[in-house]
């Protein structure tokens, strides 16, 4: 078996829009996913994560590079010679078929034997967790059952891949926590490789062993939800994953991974910084606000005094605006620890900010 | 928009629905009708005996009330009309739901050259007075008829009939079977087919499978249409037709010119009731297939 | 430009979606081509032909059926046509109307029933509806039985009316025949109406005449297009309800092509005289979807 479950090399595809000019879906992108990986591919909508699991599945194809599935270039294979199979975002169940009929319709396509098929399709319903809806028909089921339905459905095939286009989409909230632990469940059960689609962050972070950043059809960042989040390696991840300020700044001076900036207000950062940088370069301090502080502690590299400007109460955390010396806006997130959640500071209180250098990161793009 | 309406409206519209029924009432009524020349109501035939008519009034029949419509049967015209008019409903209306249900496939999911020309050819049976289609269809039989007729042997001499009011039919259901068809393809949900594809099935068996049953109750409205278009013809069928190829409505208008007996009543009255029975059984299908 | 409109075309002609469609839609074309567009060419160039003495026809080009149609007596057939098909257009929207609010307006769990009776007797086949007329017009008919009846009871001497076969009839004819067509596209507009326009159209301070006027009527226009052009159309080519409620008096284009095809035997005539036909019918549904646009009220109906 290749190394890869799935792999794309140099895949383009291209469309021609409504009124006639060229939309450039998916620009060159270059995948591999590992055999058993959870992975998703994550990007706002527009960005061609779903044009790529499309591909994969075979629904369209590549205007120029290759697909290849286990090793095994895909060319023009038609989605039904392909050994993956996939979960639709609106679940794509058979309307006028019954569950038992829609999870056994793959089998039957194989030309499995009835009575395996009954006994498999079973299986597969108890798998996820509908056990003798057999003879239910989809239009009698919540949505969440239906999403289950088309999991099994796919699942039962035994196929080397799994694809899921926004599953959970159209799920409310506290069943799609729900529906999130129990994919996980799944793929650990059964060892299947999951590729998954997704515009919601969290559920990438959450679930998945490698997530893959698109935007404009590129993929930007590949790699496990921790080093996505702690090191974002350009603006646009930093900014789609989670939550950043954003500072401009110049290059002073590198030693090491520490780097030395300039605010355009004057001040002067300690950041992070894995790149090789120039003097008097232009670039920008990428800092979650989570990371920073109002509260003074041993050790902050940087501290800078501020007003604040606005204060906005969400429950767990309270967020600071606050206007540093210098004409540079920082968002600050603090934990309502305080039993009463008494804010820490109030609009217009001089406060002053603390936030570690490994907490600014330095980034060129 | 529920809103109370004003008693004038009410009335309004019972008036118009009385000048609908009105008619129908009369057909019905008059079926029952002891008068032969069926001009003037003159009672139910009451007594049930051997027939006996007395100034074209029967006293008595076998029937009884039904005298008219236990005629029927007898009526050789009558029933070869009936058989010919269902002949030609039934093959024009497989071949129509056919060949419109592929047309609106087409027109709805492919991009072919030709595309614009065939959606304006459907469209030019709407617009077009039926009669004008009539006779362009009667004048092309007739040119290719003469053509040929000239090579053929006198004993296979195409003439109008049966098969030029069919091929005709077919020619102005096609249009409404593809319009019925693609009306209900606009809204298909075209992942349903994917996931067929994804799950093995080629696109023969996805078709078979997936996408014509699920477009199932608009094909058979789109039959249902052709079916009764077909029924009720009478301007395209007046053209093409030929000698033993009467149907109905064209037997019933021959029938106008003469003395109408209420035999024609009876008929009507057994046509309204067969039409209002399919159409509600069709009503109640929809409804639960909703 | 132009090379890439080719560009395009030929890109489509090559792909197995332009094979597969083309296959899809083969039969509908041949038969639209052999069954309307053959025979349509071939009438407008019978049009230009003559006949000879058996009634044959001669091909050729000349003018001379078109000219002949300008001879006042086919003048005044087409004009009458197209006055009565505007009659009869401007009479059925007059009745639909109210009829068509009226559903609109019903409970929805009834409106359906309602359609479907205005729907059953369309269903019913033509000529007996004609024939169902006749009854009740003629002069020992069924409506000058009920008004000699009813002249009868207070006492009013009465002559019956000579109502068949007469113009009048074939008003009336037309009306009962071509009501559905109007009910139904004008129905479909107005149920799109949102209640909450009227609501609307109350709160800014309008009464009821002048919501109808401001709000019903416009809204309610689509469907009286859609309709006009379901009504007139079949209306100038109607043949049949004049032929037999308006006995040999009334004669409409319709009648003047039935009898040269079937009596006269001059098909060249009649051919002229089904393009003009055409042509007209043509002009009014271009102008009237031009203006107003041809919307779903047309393929719904």
């Amino acid at each position: 078996m290749a190394e890869f479950a799935v792999e794309l090399r140099d895949v383009s595809k291209r469309f021609p829009g409504p009124s006639g000019e060229i939309v450039n879906a998916v620009r060159e992108v270059t995948l591999q996913i590992k055999d058993g990986e959870f992975f998703s591919m994550l990007g706002p909508s527009g960005c061609g994560k779903t044009t790529s699991l499309r591909m994969i599945a075979g629904f369209e194809l590549p205007t120029s590079g290759e697909v290849y599935i286990h090793g095994k270039p895909m060319g023009q294979t038609p989605p039904y010679q392909r050994p993956v199979n996939t979960v639709f975002q609106n679940y794509a169940l058979f309307p006028h078929m019954t569950i038992g009929e829609n999870v056994g319709f793959g089998l039957e396509m194989k030309g499995v034997p009835k009575a395996q098929r009954t006994a498999r399709v079973q299986q597969a319903l108890a798998m996820v967790r509908l056990p003798g809806y057999e003879a239910r028909r989809s239009r009698q089921m919540s949505g969440g059952q239906q999403q289950r339905v088309a999991l099994a459905r796919a699942l039962v095939n035994h196929p080397e891949v799994l694809l899921l286009d926004e599953p959970l989409g159209a799920l409310d909230f506290k069943l799609r926590k729900e529906m999130q632990l129990e994919l996980k469940r799944l793929q650990r059960e059964v060892g299947i490789t999951f590729v998954y689609v997704t515009h919601d962050q969290e559920e990438a972070l959450t679930m998945s062993d490698r997530i893959a950043v698109m935007s404009g059809g590129r993929v930007l960042q590949v790699g496990p939800a921790f080093e996505i989040y702690e090191r974002p390696n350009c603006r646009f991840v930093a900014d789609f994953i989670g939550e950043s300020n954003f500072l401009d700044a110049t290059v002073q001076d590198v030693q090491g991974p520490t780097a030395t900036v300039t605010l355009t207000g004057g001040l002067t950062v300690y950041a992070n910084t894995d790149l090789s940088l120039t003097r008097g370069q232009a670039v920008t301090v990428a800092v979650r606000p989570e990371k920073v502080g109002l509260r003074p502690y041993e050790g902050a590299q940087n501290a800078f005094p501020g007003r604040v400007e606005e204060i906005v109460y969400i429950g767990t955390d309270t967020h600071y605006s606050v206007m540093l010396n210098g004409d540079q806006r920082l968002r600050v997130r603090e934990q309502n620890e305080d039993p009463y959640s008494r804010p820490l500071a109030n609009p217009g209180d001089a406060v002053t900010v603390y936030f570690d250098q490994a907490a600014a990161r330095v980034l060129t793009e | 928009m529920t809103k109370r309406r004003s008693p004038w409206l009410r009335l309004t519209a019972l008036l118009i629905y009385g000048f609908l029924y009105a008619p129908i009432l009369v057909l019905i009524i008059f079926a029952f009708n002891a008068s032969r020349t069926n001009i003037i109501f003159k009672g139910v035939i009451a007594e049930q005996g051997p027939y006996r008519l007395e100034q074209d009034v029967v006293q008595s029949a076998p029937c009884g009330p039904f005298h008219w419509f236990c005629q029927l049967p007898n009526n050789r015209e009558l029933v070869n009309a009936a058989r010919n008019t269902l002949v030609i409903a039934f093959t024009s209306t497989l071949a129509a739901t056919i060949i419109g249900t592929m047309a609106a496939l087409a027109l709805q999911r492919y991009h072919f050259p030709l595309k614009t020309f065939s959606e304006v050819s459907l469209y030019i049976p709407i617009v077009i007075p039926e009669i004008v289609m009539g006779i362009s269809v009667l004048t092309l039989f007739s040119a290719v008829f003469s053509y040929l007729n000239t090579a053929l042997p006198a004993a296979s001499r195409l003439s109008l009939g049966l098969g030029t009011v069919i091929v005709s039919h077919i020619a102005f259901s096609v249009p409404f079977v593809a319009l019925v068809v693609r009306a209900r393809l606009h809204g298909f949900d075209r992942s349903v087919e994917e996931a067929a594809m994804d799950l093995g099935a080629n696109e023969w068996i996805t078709f078979w499978r997936v996408t014509l049953p699920l477009i199932a109750p608009g094909v058979l409205s789109g039959a249902l249409l052709a079916f009764t278009l077909s029924l009720d013809d009478f301007i395209i069928t007046f053209f093409t037709t030929g000698p033993g190829a009467t149907t109905l409505p064209i037997y019933v208008y021959g029938l106008l010119r003469r003395i109408t007996t209420p035999e024609l009543n009876a008929l009507s009255t057994l046509w309204i009731l067969i039409v209002f029975t399919a159409l509600s059984v069709s009503q109640l299908l929809q409804r639960r297939s909703a | 430009m132009k090379t890439d409109a080719l560009r395009r075309w030929l890109r489509i002609w090559g792909t197995r979606e332009a094979y597969q469609g083309l296959l899809l839609v083969a039969p509908t074309l041949l038969w639209m081509t052999a069954l309307l567009i053959i025979p349509l060419l071939l009438t407008v160039v019978i049009s230009f032909g003559g006949r000879d003495a058996n009634g044959d026809v001669v091909y050729g080009f000349s003018l001379a059926n078109y000219l002949r149609l300008l001879d006042p007596l086919y003048v005044g057939i087409l004009w009458r046509s197209v006055v009565l098909a505007f009659q009869t257009t401007v009479l059925v929207i007059l009745v639909a109307f109210p009829i068509a609010y009226f559903v609109a307006r019903a409970p929805a769990g009834r409106r359906n029933a309602y359609l479907f009776l205005i729907l059953v007797p369309l269903w019913t086949n033509f000529v007996i509806r004609i024939y169902a007329w006749i009854m009740i017009l003629r002069t020992q008919g069924v409506l000058n039985g009920v008004l000699g009846w009813a002249a009868g009871l207070i006492g009013l001497p009465f002559q019956p009316l000579d109502l068949y076969p007469s113009p009048g009839a074939v008003l009336v004819g037309m009306l009962y025949e071509f009501l559905p067509f109007m009910i139904l596209p004008i129905f479909t507009s107005l149920e799109k109406i949102d209640e909450s326009l009227f609501e609307a159209a109350a709160d800014l301070g309008a009464n009821a005449v002048r919501t109808f006027l401001r709000v019903t009527l416009p809204l309610a226009l689509p469907g009286m297009v859609a309709g006009t052009i379901l009504v007139f159309v079949p209306v100038m080519g109607s043949f049949i309800v004049s032929d037999i409620l308006g006995g040999r008096n009334v004669v409409l284009v319709g009648n003047l092509i039935q009898r040269q095809f079937l009596d006269a035997r001059d098909p060249a005539f009649g051919s002229a005289a089904s393009i003009i036909l055409m042509a007209m019918t043509l002009v009014v549904t271009i102008i009237y979807t031009r203006r107003f646009g041809f919307g779903e009220e047309i393929v719904r109906a």
